[in-house]
């Protein structure tokens, strides 16, 4: 009896057992997924449809509209993949800057005392929140293409900058031979920069004497590179864009699809962002700033130290949200063209190819990769700022 | 985009839920669907596109029509399935479609590893270039340095690379996802140049704001030979694909037409006739069809003469010459083998 109850105990020992069925799901799972797998290689090959990622370095034969790294038709579809993807991650990057400005200035905004600016924010939030995306990009996609000129009739800028319907040209910086002195001079103002301001802080707090320390930072930050840029000769040419048979030649371009998504992407998203701001300070107890204003704090400082560190709180982790939905927004770029990730890998490429599986489970594991990318950077940052309690 | 995302994940979870199962045969499934599913273009004059009422009609419509007429007895028996470039092959793949007639160019990659096979070719064709007349271009070796409109996931893609390059041109493509958005993006002057095969750019040219104002160049760059495409594996569903096109060259060289087809099969003494009509010779047994399977092709569609005449042709606004695409007994290449 007491023996058989000892031997009954290993299994009914809620450890064990959940060890066990622990492990007895790991293993399903991991056979489910070695089910499927092998079953779909199995399947295409008894189709007749290639399998693999041979195919990355095929050539690929075909030109991509814009590309931040030197791309032409001779090179591989794996290159493809690289020009898509930094597209996307420009279009994301410009994005969440503009997004970020927009909707910090219409979130705050919408909280004034000026009943025309509170009233024009909340305008600008209702329409462009309440529109679908897909609609407002090819609104001003179509809206951009219509209003400029032809090549011919470029609106020009002091002849060094034109602006027509294939997109906006831009005089390229040449960098010459001794400029990345200058760069150099420019990163080592900026780390000084931040090591006398942190010794000024310091400073102050001891003895509360005060340090200019605006004047330092532009002293530091502009005029040393400056006078080291004049000190060597200006080593610095630019490339004019100038009109050869239909189109612009040199100079930088930036594309109107590049424009439009930009515009549609940051403008919906900073309604989005907009509202977080509002609810952020409207988080914050009315009581903390009438406290903060009775010690004597000034209106500045009540924002700097009192209302945005408490809003913060609350306004970032719903900001991430809004950046990743950006992110993956961006993906509507096909749409009108802009050659993103996926118009031109999991579009293109995928076509000439037909390699559907491959091709989208790279390009669903890069969507995953900037997207967890994202939601880590901002969770650490969450946590610095989180009320840290005693 | 949601849609060619949609159709990847149905051909995923085809390949995957299929597995194990004995493929059944398309023809059969037709059959007993009632309905012929067919994959065509998401609109485009001439080859495929839908009037204001839904009614399609085109050049590659009517082999889909030819093919149910053949198949089910009926012509109208069609789900018309309207894709773009980028989703049409994996539509076929996945099995939501039976077959895809939508201007697809036969090329080695395309036929050896994507799973699929191609029947024939209804039209040859070539890749061209239209551009505004206002540019003043007569060659299209003025071209270097335009801005290209061009859709994506297609030949000319590649074709427009390798020309170019061959040329020492340089271009910038913008690609666009379906025939309206690349023709709408060079009636907005996003493009100097728009870039297709020759018959798409002249239906394409019918829908500009201004058609007069643009001319098709006479270079043609390449070899496009259109024409319907079946999945891999299935021999008689390929066979009864294959042979509706021929059966339809057939009845032109023996001119049998939507008009004469009765009286022909009434009275006419000529064994290749007797033979097309299914009164003679082996009829429907090989393809596992009736016997009046040719019959009902003529009388319900037509020959490929007057399919060509009606939908791109001298009836219609395309006004495009039969060129390569006459007989191979009157200066062209159109060819059947023999039906006997």
């Amino acid at each position: 009896m007491s023996n058989s109850s000892q031997k009954q105990s290993w299994w009914y020992n809620a450890r064990n057992r959940s060890l066990f069925f622990q492990v007895l799901l790991v293993a399903m799972l991991v056979g489910f997924f070695w089910f499927i797998g092998s079953n779909t290689l199995a399947n295409l090959e008894k189709r007749g449809i290639s399998t693999g990622f041979g195919f990355l370095s095929l050539k690929a034969g075909f030109g991509i509209l814009q590309s931040l790294i030197p791309f032409d038709e001779s090179n591989t579809f794996g290159r493809t993949f690289v020009v898509g993807l930094l597209n996307t991650m420009l279009v994301s990057a410009l994005g969440i800057f503009f997004a970020t400005i927009i909707g910090f200035t219409a979130g705050v905004a919408r909280l004034s005392n000026n009943w025309l600016i509170s009233k024009l924010a909340g305008v600008y939030v209702e329409m462009f929140r309440n529109i679908p995306l897909l609609l407002q990009i090819f609104f001003w996609y179509f809206a951009v293409l219509r209003a400029l000129p032809s090549p011919r009739q470029s609106w020009s800028a002091g002849d060094i900058a034109f602006l027509n319907i294939r997109g906006m040209y831009l005089p390229e910086p040449i960098l010459g031979p001794h400029f990345n002195i200058v760069g150099w001079t420019f990163v080592l103002a900026i780390v000084a920069t931040f090591f006398i301001r942190r010794w000024a802080k310091k400073r102050q707090d001891e003895t509360g004497q005060q340090f200019n320390m605006w004047a330092t930072a532009i002293g530091l930050i502009i005029v040393l590179p400056l006078l080291v840029f004049f000190a060597l000769g200006a080593p610095l040419s630019w490339d004019i864009p100038e009109l050869h048979g239909f189109n612009f030649k040199g100079g930088m371009t930036i594309i109107p699809e590049l424009t439009a998504l930009l515009v549609a992407l940051s403008v919906y998203t900073g309604t989005f962002i907009a509202e977080v701001v509002r609810s952020g300070i409207l988080s914050v107890n009315s009581g903390q700033t009438e406290a903060a204003s009775a010690l004597g704090l000034h209106r500045s400082k009540v924002l700097k130290l009192v209302v945005i560190p408490q809003a913060m709180r609350v306004i970032i982790p719903q900001l991430t949200s809004q950046y990743l939905n950006l992110v993956k927004n961006s993906s509507l770029a096909t749409a009108i063209g802009y050659p993103d990730l996926v118009a031109v890998f999991a579009g293109t490429t995928l076509n000439q190819t037909g390699q559907a599986i491959e091709i989208i489970a790279m390009t669903m594991s890069v969507y995953l990769f900037i997207s967890l990318s994202i939601s880590g950077l901002m969770n650490w940052y969450n946590k610095k700022i989180m009320l840290v309690e005693r | 985009m949601r849609k060619i995302t949609w159709a990847l994940v149905a051909t995923v979870v085809t390949l995957v839920i299929s597995a194990g199962f004995a493929q059944a045969s398309t023809r059969d499934e037709v059959q007993k669907r009632g309905v012929f599913q067919c994959g065509v273009s998401t609109g485009l004059p001439g080859f495929s596109i839908a009037d204001e009422k839904g009614v399609w009609a085109g050049i590659d419509v009517d082999v889909c029509k030819a093919i149910a007429a053949a198949t089910l007895g009926d012509a109208t028996k069609i789900k018309y399935v309207p894709l773009n470039a980028k989703e049409r092959f994996t539509a076929l793949q996945s099995g939501e479609i039976d077959a895809l007639v939508r201007g697809t160019t036969w090329t080695l990659t395309r036929d050896s590893s994507l799973g699929l096979n191609f029947t024939g070719v209804n039209y040859y064709d070539g890749q061209g270039f239209m551009v505004s007349k206002k540019l003043g271009v007569k060659s299209a070796l003025e071209l270097d340095g335009a801005a290209i409109c061009i859709q994506s996931g297609t030949t000319s893609e590649m074709n427009l690379a390798d020309y170019f390059k061959e040329n020492n041109m340089s271009y910038k493509a913008v690609s666009f996802d379906t025939h309206d958005a690349t023709a709408a993006a060079f009636d907005n002057g996003r493009c100097d140049v728009l870039t297709s095969d020759q018959s798409q750019l002249y239906g394409l040219r019918t829908h500009l704001s201004n058609p007069a104002d643009a001319i098709v160049l006479p270079e043609v760059i390449s070899k496009e030979p259109l024409g319907p495409v079946v999945r891999q594996g299935d021999d008689a569903w390929f066979n009864i694909v294959k042979w509706t096109l021929n059966a339809m060259i057939e009845a032109e060289e023996l001119g049998v037409t939507q008009a004469n087809v009765d009286e022909m099969k009434a009275n006419s003494k000529n064994p290749g006739v007797r033979r097309l009509l299914g009164l003679e010779g082996i009829a429907g047994k090989g393809l596992g069809l009736n016997d009046d399977w040719a019959y009902q092709i003529i009388k319900q569609v037509g020959n490929y003469g007057e399919i060509f005449k009606r939908n791109v042709g001298a009836d219609s606004p395309l006004k495009i010459d039969r060129g390569l695409n006459a007989l191979w007994s009157k200066g062209g290449i159109m060819y059947a083998p023999p039906v006997r």
